[in-house]
């Protein structure tokens, strides 16, 4: 490299500038560690609330020696809150993670997996389960209706997929294709709905609300594991996705294979989604939301982006969990009305404050 | 050795590029023709983007399919989206395949290096949505050369900048092949700067390769009378080197409306037009044919202009 003229003029680096770019990293990485504080903030008033009432001091004896606790206060925190208040973060980072790459992939800052109709799959299938009990794999009756939610996500995704393979318009095949499965599920949702009886009709309603309140340990396992595994994939594709941004011709001049990129994310975040949505039902603001705030606070380099769009996720719905609980003290509202509420002025707010060409 | 052999390729049922065959050593060729002629499929096909019959080897390594393809740069004419982004980690995005989560040393101050050699080290950390069109320009070519290429493929990258960048590019273009010892290859419309600038010129006409040499054997009347359809004279200049004038092709409209105002006697009219025509074009003076009326002698046009 010594005898490349750049290299030359390198060695008077203007340290102005480098000492900017170090401030500009250490501001980005100041919103993750704000957001990560928020979160941590959040999980701990959404474990010690909730209709018991039990204090703080009976919450935290029950987490760190349950033993010597009464044993309904460490039954209602290590079976009911706990699981929760962790699948609201782990659901929360799934949803902002695969939404912040639909993004990425899809050049479009509409694209969720509720826009994109993978969220109405799979209130679909779990419709299904309920109101005609037909389950897509057999002998899995006890998880007929997660199953069958993720079945349908996948068949939705995969759908979209193959529909706008090798079209010249790729993304905007997929984002068109999307929204007409969106409405092609939700129609047979509403079918399913004028079918059922009153109990299923019930049943069907509050699965499309979205709920935390069935998450167990297995669940959170499950949901955890998927993101465990996904993520460092994106994480080593974070320099590719970024110049996925710039546009695909821009893209494949920096030497990358973007249909190969594009239909390795998208199954991922197929994956994710799915895994998400089939435990929780129809949660449909944070894979939206989320990665428009990180957007605003750290840019589009993956590198900070991503972390922050699991983040930020995951405290969206942490927080929405919170509220609802506290909406109307001694019971729980669906928490995905609740993401909408806490949600919805808190984008807005930035959206109007923020400084126009800035994030 | 960057070699092209036989090289056709087509979008769906129309030719594009029939049968090219090309060899580049290390210097600054510039491949010049009218629009879609080929120039930017050829560099597109040249960096392995575009599924193509025919070969590309460099050092009889192939290109496409990976391969050599690392070492090729290539700088499309879309400057990309511009999206939240500093232009540092942009610049970066040019040598990806090297970076991983935390950006080395080495890399940072390459692409700082490059930004000060471009003159622009006081964007490094504005966000390229912020930035004016020429600006972006700039980014992209800091994004091609920050990575160290051996074949450096550019599509008019200089096509949003004002002269004074123009020139400066073409110099630090021409540093860079000439230090480093690379084969670049840049798609230009603009004869003059490809005369100045290119070792070798590589005509190109209807997806064929027309001809290809020195700017001084190349740049001739006919070529660009049979290219271009356009009349133009080519003169030397100080640095021996090409210049090419070209004549102000005039509508049939125009031409009647001046011959109008001649039959009315108009005749200052007739004149004024033709002093403001000579003045737009250096040597248009000279051509009596487009007007066919007599130039006004240097008497006339002083009273005119009084």
């Amino acid at each position: 490299m010594d005898d490349y003229p750049i290299s030359h003029s390198a060695m008077k680096m203007s340290v102005t500038s480098r000492g900017a770019y170090d401030r500009i990293t250490k501001r980005k990485l100041t919103c993750l560690i704000g957001v990560i504080g928020a979160l941590i903030l959040t999980f701990f008033v959404d474990v010690i609330t909730g209709p018991a009432w039990l204090s703080m001091n009976e919450v935290i004896q029950g987490i760190f020696w349950p033993d010597s606790s009464d044993p309904m206060v460490s039954v209602i925190v290590w079976v009911i809150r706990l699981p929760v208040a962790l699948m609201a973060i782990a659901v929360g980072a799934a949803l902002g993670v695969a939404g912040a790459e639909m993004q990425t992939i899809l050049g479009n800052p509409l694209a969720s997996p509720y826009t994109l109709g993978i969220s109405g799959a799979a209130g679909f299938g779990a419709s299904l389960a309920m109101v005609l009990g037909v389950g897509v794999v057999p002998y899995a009756e006890e998880f007929l209706v997660p199953l069958n939610a993720f079945i349908f996500s996948l068949i939705s995704c995969m759908t979209i997929y193959l529909l706008a393979q090798g079209r010249k318009n790729q993304t905007e095949t997929i984002i068109l294709v999307g929204i007409a499965l969106l409405f092609l599920f939700n129609a047979l949702v509403a079918l399913l709905q004028y079918m059922a009886s009153e109990n299923q009709l019930q049943a069907v309603v509050f699965w499309l609300f979205g709920s935390l309140m069935k998450a167990t340990w297995p669940k959170l396992a499950i949901v955890t594991t998927v993101l465990i595994l996904l993520i460092p994939m994106f994480a080593k594709d974070a320099w590719k996705l970024t110049a996925l941004r710039l546009g695909d011709s821009k893209a494949q001049s920096l030497g990358i294979d973007v249909r190969k990129l594009r239909l390795k994310v998208f199954l991922s975040i197929s994956l994710i989604t799915a895994t998400a949505v089939c435990f929780v039902g129809t949660i449909g603001f944070v894979g939206l939301v989320a990665p428009h705030i990180s957007r605003m606070l750290v840019g589009e380099d993956q590198r900070f982006f991503l972390p922050l769009s699991a983040l930020s996720g995951a405290l969206l719905l942490s927080a929405a969990s919170v509220g609802s609980k506290m909406l109307i003290p001694g019971s729980i509202f669906p928490i995905g009305i609740i993401t909408s509420f806490i949600g919805v002025p808190f984008f807005i707010a930035l959206i109007l404050t923020r400084k126009e060409g800035h994030w | 050795m960057l070699a092209v052999r036989n090289l056709s390729f087509s979008y769906g049922q129309k030719s594009v590029l029939q049968d090219i065959n090309l060899d580049c050593k290390p210097m600054l060729t510039a491949i010049i023709g009218p629009n879609a002629t080929g120039k930017s499929t050829l560099l597109k096909c040249i960096a392995g983007l575009l599924k193509h019959r025919g070969s590309v080897t460099l050092n009889e390594v192939r290109i496409e399919n990976g391969g050599a393809a690392r070492q090729v740069s290539y700088l499309p004419q879309d400057n990309g989206s511009p999206i939240a982004l500093t232009v540092l980690e942009a610049v970066l995005l040019g040598r990806h395949q090297y970076l991983s989560w935390r950006v080395g040393q080495e890399d940072l101050e390459l692409a700082f290096g490059i930004l000060e050699d471009l003159g622009i080290e006081e964007l490094a950390t504005r966000p390229l949505n912020q930035l004016s069109g020429g600006q972006q320009q700039m980014v992209s070519i800091a994004q091609s050369l920050v990575r160290e290429p051996q074949v450096l493929l550019m599509d008019e990258p200089t096509s949003s900048l004002d002269l004074y960048r123009q020139l400066e590019i073409f110099n630090l273009i021409k540093e860079v092949t000439w230090e480093r010892n690379i084969i670049t290859l840049v798609a230009l419309h603009d004869l003059n700067l490809a005369a100045r600038y290119a070792d070798r010129l590589v005509v190109m006409n209807k997806g064929t390769i027309y001809n290809a040499g020195e700017p001084d054997e190349i740049l001739t009347k006919a070529m660009i009378k049979t290219v271009y359809g356009v009349q133009a004279e080519v003169y030397m200049d100080g640095d021996r080197l090409p210049v090419v004038v070209p004549k102000v092709p005039m509508s049939s409209a125009r031409r009647k409306r001046l011959h109008d105002s001649m039959e009315k006697g108009d005749s200052e009219r007739v004149l004024l037009d033709r002093l403001t025509l000579g003045s737009r074009y250096i040597g248009q003076s000279t051509d009596n044919e487009l007007l066919n009326t007599e130039i006004p002698s240097k008497a006339q046009q002083s009273i005119i202009l009084k």
